[in-house]
């Protein structure tokens, strides 16, 4: 009886992991535009050095992980895993117990808090919920970043910030004067890229950036985060559990599994591996 | 047995760390207020919210404090036959102590809960974190804006206040104890004299009604952003912010306005 559920397990993922190849494969031949999955030789922008973080209990232990210029990793594993800390701890909105946090070579665990504001200025962030502000615009929350550091006059500014919802697909006119609460989770998500990527940052971290979307939506959100590398060259870090959308986007995947990264490599490399938990991860995607 | 005890060093540790907390956002919001930039339209825009929109609450309180004040006195004062007293008892109680602590329970209840309700909400909505990443200091943005318009705008509405009291306090002794208005208002200006003056010209009962506001202002402020900033938990911890809010600072308003009543009594006696 449970070699047969074993089997038909097995099948499940062998399906899954089909489904998956076929997908990378049509993907490739040019039926949507996705990266280049081979290893970018590009400087380091970001890495992590044996970072380790607990709450009481462990939380990650000994992460190592490098983004290189240009290059987008995925950061996946199930939930509580860690993966959005991974995040805070780049952005040094938490402080890893022991290692090293890099950003463009410069260990951000031993800067002031004020220090810490100027690196993150490098970095665009997009969260699960868009956390857009509620009580402003769609354009004064595009603007909002510009705003705060730099001196740009009035009308540069508002041509800064349409032409950064043009770069995610919105009308500028359609959206500018409502209110996040007008807006549908689509849109929030699209607002909250641009306002991201406001003061063209060096890295982009999306935190979940298709979860809670209807699947079209979905497809959108990551061409539009593959459209942004593609044609600005960020490098980007992206936390989901969206498989899919994750082997769409990525050039690199790491996977979390009890606190530290058993996998680390091109979609190609994680789809055709015999890991079991892999194996099982993709099959449960 | 072992285990207690680590319960309550770990409770003592951590009550340790909230009021090491608090006292470090209090110095850092009243710090930023002369570090750039600064965040003008916040300011203006807080004041209008905690001032203005505070307005009628303070006006009502006032006058009916006044007015049922001067009813109560004016009873026991006819009593001794000294009804012409009541302007001096209206005036000291509410420029002294009434209007100060009515004006800052009051604002505590409708302002402090509504800034610890929407940086609660901030906070659970990640818009606090989105701030951190955009580069900004949340305490310099939220707080500071905030502490401000209430360091400003309490005292102003203690003023209005104390007035309206006065004048409340005023209606019954004109109407009901037959006083004429000119006697009221003159012993409510012996009432200040009499208390002396500071620099010569500043009345040490202003002195006194003013300083508390201030105080009254701040920790209002404070407080709400505390435990605004501090929320966790979704929908239930900004709840949990609001009503935390609410009894801390008017338990800490009731407390504050003993001590410096005497501080202040002792440091401004009358010649």
């Amino acid at each position: 009886m449970k070699e047969n559920v074993r089997r038909r397990d097995d099948r499940t993922t062998g399906h899954v992991r089909e489904a998956i190849r076929k997908e990378l494969a049509a993907d490739r031949s040019g039926e949507v535009d996705t990266p280049e999955t081979k290893p970018a030789d590009g400087r380091p922008i970001i890495e992590l050095q044996d970072v380790s973080l607990a709450f009481d209990v462990p939380i990650i232990e000994n992460i190592s992980l490098t983004a290189k210029e240009s290059e987008t990793i995925a950061i996946v594993g199930e939930s509580g895993t860690g993966k959005s800390t991974i995040l805070k701890l780049m952005l040094r909105l938490l402080l890893p117990d022991r290692g090293c946090v890099l950003i463009g070579g410069e260990d951000i665990t031993h800067l002031s808090f004020e220090e810490a504001l100027k690196v993150r200025q490098k970095m665009g962030m997009v969260f699960q919920g868009a956390a857009l502000f509620d009580s402003l615009t769609v354009f004064e929350n595009v603007a909002y970043p510009v705003r705060e550091h730099t001196d740009l006059r009035e009308d540069e500014i508002e041509e800064r910030v349409r032409q950064k919802l043009q770069l995610v697909d919105l009308e500028p006119d359609e959206v500018v004067d409502k209110l996040p609460s007008e807006l549908s989770g689509g849109m929030r998500k699209r607002v909250g890229i641009a306002r991201g990527m406001a003061n063209d940052p060096e890295v982009m971290l999306y935190d979940e950036p298709t979860s809670g979307l209807d699947p079209l939506t979905t497809g959108t959100i990551a061409r539009l985060i593959l459209k942004l590398q593609r044609e600005l060259g960020v490098t980007s870090i992206v936390v989901s559990h969206d498989i899919r959308s994750v082997f769409r986007m990525a050039t690199r995947v790491a996977l979390l599994h009890d606190h530290h990264i058993v996998f680390s490599g091109t979609p190609e490399e994680m789809s055709a591996a015999e890991d079991p938990y892999i194996r099982d991860f993709l099959g449960g995607a | 047995m072992s285990e207690l005890i680590l319960r309550l060093n770990a409770q003592a540790k951590s009550s340790v760390l909230s009021i090491q907390e608090y006292f470090t956002l209090a110095w850092n919001s009243l710090r930023f207020i002369f570090a750039r930039p600064f965040y003008t339209q916040d300011v203006i825009q807080q004041m209008d919210e905690i001032g203005v929109k505070s307005l009628g609450i303070v006006l009502l309180t006032g006058l009916f404090t006044g007015m049922v004040l001067a009813l109560q006195s004016s009873v026991q004062l006819q009593t001794f036959g000294a009804s012409m007293y009541l302007g001096r008892l209206v005036a000291g109680s509410m420029i002294r102590e009434l209007g100060p602590v009515l004006a800052g329970l009051m604002v505590a209840g409708r302002v402090g809960s509504g800034i610890a309700a929407q940086l609660g909400s901030m906070k659970v909505t990640e818009q606090i974190d989105a701030l951190n990443t955009l580069g900004t200091d949340p305490i310099k943005k939220l707080a500071t804006p905030r502490v401000l318009a209430a360091l400003i705008m309490v005292p102003v509405l203690t003023i209005i206040n104390d007035l309206v009291g006065i004048f409340g306090g005023n209606i019954i002794a004109r109407f009901m104890v037959g006083l004429p208005t000119s006697l009221y208002w003159r012993t409510v200006w012996e009432q200040i004299a009499s208390g002396g003056f500071t620099f010569r010209y500043i009345p040490n009962d202003f002195v006194q009604g003013l300083t508390k506001p201030l105080v009254f202002g701040a920790i209002i402020s404070i407080t709400a952003c505390f435990f605004g900033l501090r929320t966790t938990g979704g929908t239930e911890g900004v709840g949990s912010a609001t009503t935390k809010t609410v009894v801390t600072s008017s338990i800490l308003i009731l407390i504050v306005d003993y001590f410096l009543t005497q501080l202040l009594l002792s440091v401004l006696q009358s010649p």
